[in-house]
């Protein structure tokens, strides 16, 4: 029978010489199984003296726990072999391309909508609808436009066809936003203060114009607003929209019929290098069209314009999204080719606030 | 409306500089679109003199001019330059027009360079007058006098140092149509004076051979005031340089002394006139409305036939002139022309535009009658008129014939200074508003203010207080804030809808749909597929064929666009659009959608092999996806939509029989053939204002109920008929125990020919998962398999299904 050294020595030895699992298990059972060399030690251990057995009991124990460690860190060593051998058997080529992810984008009017929404809450102004096809009373006459107005005709208005025997005067496609004035104010009363984005149509088709465009329009009453209040909203609107500081608006005068006084409004900028810069520069870019809302457009709109007063404007939306981001061609909005929409239009997070800015 | 410099100037005693003007016309409301200084264009040119012209040695035309030039002003240092000129009249000692090398030259678009002509050094040009533009002329080089200033600028000694200005003039400022009303409003604003105007009368040598009637008819609305009269002995030849000057600047072409001077009156004083040759006028002039079919060959060389009520002048022999638009050629003048017939007229606007509109005349007369003239200068500008008549055509005038009278325009409104302040927001003196009222010819009666009679577009309160903002100074006005309507944290302003609008668009693009705007109007043909193209969505005056009706449906525009983008190659798409579509003409017929169009294959391709054809349910999913972002409740499916979809593969999303929520589907082949649109194609519509809205708004969450027992899923393979839709199966599993079944799903579908071979012809196995909640205790095995068995049951009472063996 071999001493408790001899058997220390022996299974280290195998221990550190199995080479996969399954030896290292006939090892393990060699030694320390039920019939094992170690199991079959301790043992003998009844027979001894109680002096004998002080000294070999605690070394066969010792001996038992030193071959179990031994074999646990063996275990161990192999299995990080085995998985590092799989990791190695399992490269593969992490240049591959990643699983498409889908990305979408918004349309620029989109977006400019929801940029000019955000601005305008801030000040109070909620968003007015209206219809597309209007009553040419809408769309002209409660806009102080008669029928025989010289402004009537520069409109270069779509009509829609009326049934042999339907007298009444055609109906017209919106050929600006501001009916929709008429309708909040008729809806609402006084004070009110909306913005009403949307499509209208004119008649015009060319390198600059395209039959269908979106204009904005913005009505605000109340007992004592003015012109210079006017001004004041627009000049906010431009800093806020251009994310310029230094905007500066010029009023001239204008005339439209349903403001008086009327202004177009021009904002400072400078075209060097081909490249627009809104505030700084000589150059003067008309933007908008603005006034006091006409008294007869807010009698139309059921408001006494004896009690109440206050400011309308309105602009392209198209326009002054392409100011903001640099898009060329107004024609491209509507055609809908992929590498256009995919290059200036935004992403579905791209979402206009005051908090984190109106764009990226 | 275009004018000089100096023609302002004849009416403007103004020291202020032009660009003081430019700017003070921009801001008075009077556009300034263009400036058109000659000395830009012209500055280089100075007078010189040829002290020899010689024969070329090389060439028989051409002349070798040494030419004395003064290249830093008159009255320095001389500069001989060689010429070679070929004009027929270079000839030694010539006082010309010299361009030196460097110089643009306007009428051949030339900039001139030193150059060798036939051996000889060139080294500058002596100009005719076309190369200035300055006249027609090219017959040989400018003459001058001998004694023109050496030296000197050519424009600055001919007078043509004259900036053209061209404005736009807003529709409601006729005014402003002639130089005078121009030099007004710049009066008003203080940059200058307006320099008085007296008119005298030009005493008649006898009476008038015409006489003029206007037709009752036309005498309350129409024609309220025609005169005339007869100047005999004119001599009508070329009109005088300065006239001549004025009218090219401004883009006219001079045609002859009578012609010119009406021209004139037009652009200096908005009084448009005519004038007949008296010897082509039989018998007398009368105004009425045409009865319809008579045609007349017009002064612009074209020949209009005349609807009936169309206002005319005629004479005894027919049609001679469509009143206040264009003459007629057959009596208009000519050179030969000696006894002439003056027309000022005040036509009525209205009617002037209603015709012209219908004939398509765009005259300078029609311009101004329809906007308005002052119909008080109507004989003050007969008077001016004939007197420069006189002046420059000779003659002997004749009384002066009417009918009608000047109409009554005057009118007063209120005028409250301190409204003015108020509504514009600036602090304008009561003492300079009245000042600036009657700088433009108001007459001011306490608080009253009587408008001139050339301003028919003040017509109340809101247009004095334009005019007294506008002469002020909008440019100067002051932003003062508008406070907020209630103050602290702005309130948010978006209706449910709105949000709603906003959400499925951002939930679209987050599905990797790609926004568009497409036209609201479609082609007939287009519109019908959808079921759209009647006669109540027609436009009556469409741009183009591809545009005629509104649109019942996005898809036709988005499968153009799309057809659009395969032609260019890009064969997968993912295009939505939201935005109104058309079930009628009447305001209001219109209801917002939003639809999404899925082409080709859902990604590109790749080496995950993860790239598959889109389908119908790429479409339900995007549907539902959509529909859970706006808020709207769940949904049933209903098979079967309209014409526009596969049949047996499109479904809608419905609350009830007649809540659609939305449709989604494959796109009918047909209809992609009729669009050229090659597929596969899946789309959804979603109805936004469909789904109701929530009841009553609140941000508290129902509380979370969850269960700490452990939840039970069975798995369970039915045999069914090919036709059982996998919708009745789960919904009778569903039934099977309303506590304990938590939820049912469908993961699989085996059909086709490898199922039919094993569970017989006509037969599909559809597997379910049936998930099982315990809600107060664990559920044993035997109850367990009472539910399952429940399941089975029920599927089986339902769809006639089987548990697969």
């Amino acid at each position: 029978m071999e001493g408790v050294s001899e058997l220390r020595e022996r299974y280290l030895a195998e221990v550190a010489a199995a080479a996969d699992p399954a030896a290292l298990e006939a090892v393990r059972l060699a030694a320390l199984g039920k019939k094992g060399a170690v199991s079959l030690k301790m043992r003998e251990l009844g027979g001894m003296d109680a002096e004998a057995r002080k000294t070999a009991g605690p070394a066969l124990n010792a001996l038992k726990d030193e071959l179990d460690a031994a074999i646990r860190a063996r275990r161990a060593g192999l299995e990080d072999a085995a998985l590092d051998a799989r990791l190695a058997a399992e490269w593969l080529d992490v240049t591959l391309p990643g699983r498409p992810r889908p990305t979408g984008t918004l349309h620029p009017v989109s977006q400019v909508m929801e940029e000019l929404t955000a601005i305008f809450a801030d000040m109070g102004f909620a968003v007015a609808e209206g219809p597309q096809v209007e009553s040419d009373w809408f769309n002209f006459d409660a806009l102080n436009i008669p029928p025989e107005h010289p402004a009537r005709q520069e409109h270069d208005t779509f009509f829609m066809a009326r049934a042999d025997g339907d007298d009444r005067p055609p109906h017209v496609l919106r050929t600006h936003t501001s009916p929709v004035q008429i309708r909040a104010m008729q809806a609402q009363g006084a004070p009110i203060r909306v913005i009403a984005p949307g499509r209208v149509y004119r008649m015009d088709m060319d390198q600059t114009h395209t039959p269908m465009f979106h204009q904005v329009e913005g009505l605000a009453i109340d007992r004592d607003l003015s012109m210079a209040n006017l001004k004041w909203v627009l000049e906010e609107f431009c800093r806020a929209f251009f994310e310029v500081d230094g905007v500066e608006l010029r009023f001239r005068a204008s005339h439209f019929p349903f403001t008086e006084p009327s202004a177009e409004v021009d904002i400072r900028c400078s075209w060097a290098g081909g490249q627009l810069k809104i505030g700084e520069g000589d150059s003067w870019m008309e933007i908008l069209g603005s006034g006091m809302v006409h008294p007869h457009v807010l009698r139309a709109g059921g408001i006494d314009p004896e009690k109440w007063q206050g400011f309308a404007f309105g602009m392209g939306i198209d326009r002054i999204a392409m100011l903001k981001y640099g898009i060329p061609d107004l024609r491209a909005f509507f055609e809908s080719d992929l590498r256009w929409l995919r290059h200036y239009g935004f992403s579905a997070l791209d979402m206009p606030g005051l908090a984190g800015g109106l764009s990226r | 409306m275009k004018f000089t410099l100096s023609w302002l100037k004849d009416h403007l005693e103004t020291e202020a500089p032009l660009s003081a003007i430019l700017d003070a016309l921009t801001d008075l409301g009077l556009e300034v679109e263009e400036v058109d200084d000659p000395a830009d264009r012209l500055g280089a040119f100075s007078i010189a003199r040829v002290i020899e012209a010689v024969q070329h040695p090389d060439a028989d035309r051409l002349r070798l001019c040494r030419v004395e030039t003064y290249p830093d002003g008159p009255g320095t240092a001389p500069q001989e330059v060689q010429v070679v000129c070929g004009a027929p009249n270079a000839r030694t000692g010539l006082v010309g027009v010299f361009a030196p090398v460097g110089t643009h030259i306007p009428g051949t678009g030339v900039d001139l360079k030193p150059g060798v002509i036939r051996g000889v050094e060139s080294n500058g040009m002596l100009c005719s007058g076309r190369e200035l533009e300055v006249s027609e002329d090219h017959d040989g080089i400018l003459d001058l006098p001998a004694d023109a200033p050496l030296g000197a600028r050519y424009i600055d000694w001919a007078g043509l140092n004259d900036p053209m200005i061209y404005i736009k003039v807003t529709p409601n400022r006729p005014d402003a149509l002639g130089v005078r009303g121009i030099a007004r409003d710049l009066a008003a604003r203080g940059l200058g004076r307006l320099k008085p105007r007296a008119i005298a009368p030009v005493p008649g040598a006898f009476a008038c051979p015409v006489s003029v009637t206007i037709d009752p008819a036309l005498k309350e609305r129409g024609c309220p005031l025609f005169m005339g009269r007869v100047i005999r002995g004119v001599t009508n030849g070329p009109s005088p340089a300065w006239l001549q000057a004025r009218l090219r600047a401004i883009g006219l072409r001079p045609i002859s002394a009578l012609v010119d001077i009406t021209n004139f009156f037009t652009f200096d004083l908005n009084r448009p006139l005519h004038v007949f040759d008296a010897g082509l006028i039989r018998g007398s002039l009368r105004i009425h409305p045409a009865a319809g079919g008579e045609e007349l060959a017009a002064l612009n060389d074209k020949t209009y036939r005349l609807a009936p009520g169309m206002m005319v002048i005629s004479d005894d022999a027919g049609v001679e002139s469509i009143a206040g638009i264009v003459g007629g050629a057959p009596s208009g003048v000519t050179e030969g022309t000696t006894d002439v017939f003056l027309e000022s007229a005040y036509w009525d606007p209205i009617t002037i535009a209603a015709t012209g509109r219908a004939l398509k005349v765009n005259s300078d007369a029609r311009y101004r009658f329809e906007r308005g003239v002052d119909p008080a200068f109507t004989g003050p500008g007969l008077e001016a008129a004939t007197a420069m008549i006189l002046e420059l055509c000779g003659g002997t005038a004749s009384e002066v014939v009417s009918d009608g009278a000047v109409p009554d325009t005057d009118r007063s409104y209120a005028f409250d200074p301190a409204r003015v302040v108020s509504l514009v927001g600036m602090d304008i003196p009561e003492d300079d508003q009245r000042a600036t009222l009657t700088a433009l010819g108001f007459r001011l009666e306490g608080d009253r203010a009587h408008p001139p009679t050339w301003r028919p577009d003040i017509l109340g309160e809101a247009d004095l207080i334009e005019e007294v903002a506008r002469i002020a100074s909008l440019t100067k006005l002051a932003a003062r804030p508008m406070a907020r309507p209630q103050p602290g944290v702005p309130r948010p302003v978006l209706t449910p809808m709105q949000r709603r609008e906003g959400a499925a668009r951002r939930t679209m693009a987050a599905l990797g749909f790609n926004e568009c705007i497409t036209y609201s109007f479609i082609d007939a043909d287009a519109a019908a597929l959808f079921g759209g193209g009647s006669d109540a969505v027609r436009l009556e005056n469409p741009i183009s064929s591809e545009m005629t009706h509104l649109r019942p449906d996005l898809l036709p525009g988005l499968l153009r666009a799309a057809a659009r983008n395969q032609t260019r190659g890009q064969g997968d798409l993912a295009l939505f659009e939201v935005g109104p579509v058309f079930t009628g003409g009447e305001p209001g017929e219109e209801t917002l959608v939003a639809t999404g169009l899925r082409i080709g294959h859902a990604g590109p391709r790749d080496p995950h092999a993860s790239r598959r054809p889109v389908d119908v349910f790429d479409a339900r999913a995007d549907a539902e996806a959509v529909l859970a972002a706006i808020g709207a409740p769940a949904a049933r499916i209903w098979r079967g939509t309209g014409p526009a979809w596969h049949p047996g593969r499109s479904g809608a999303l419905r609350l009830g029989p007649k809540l659609t929520l939305a449709e989604f589907g494959e796109v009918h082949p047909r209809v992609l053939a009729a669009l050229d649109v090659k597929g596969p194609a899946v789309a959804f519509t979603l109805h936004i204002a469909a789904a109701p809205l929530p009841r009553a708004r609140t941000t508290t969450r129902p509380a979370l109920a969850v269960s700490d027992l452990q939840a039970v899923e069975r798995d369970f393979a039915f045999v069914v008929a090919s036709d059982i839709e996998a919708q009745a199966v789960l919904t009778a599993a569903q039934g099977a125990d309303k506590t304990l079944i938590d939820s049912v799903r469908l993961f699989d579908e085996f059909t086709g020919p490898k199922a039919e071979a094993q569970m017989g012809e006509g037969r599909k196995s559809l597997a379910i998962t049936v998930r099982l909640q315990p809600r107060d205790r664990t559920l044993t095995e035997a109850e367990i398999e009472a539910v399952a068995a429940r399941v089975v049951d029920k599927v089986a009472k339902a769809t006639g299904g089987t548990l697969r063996g």
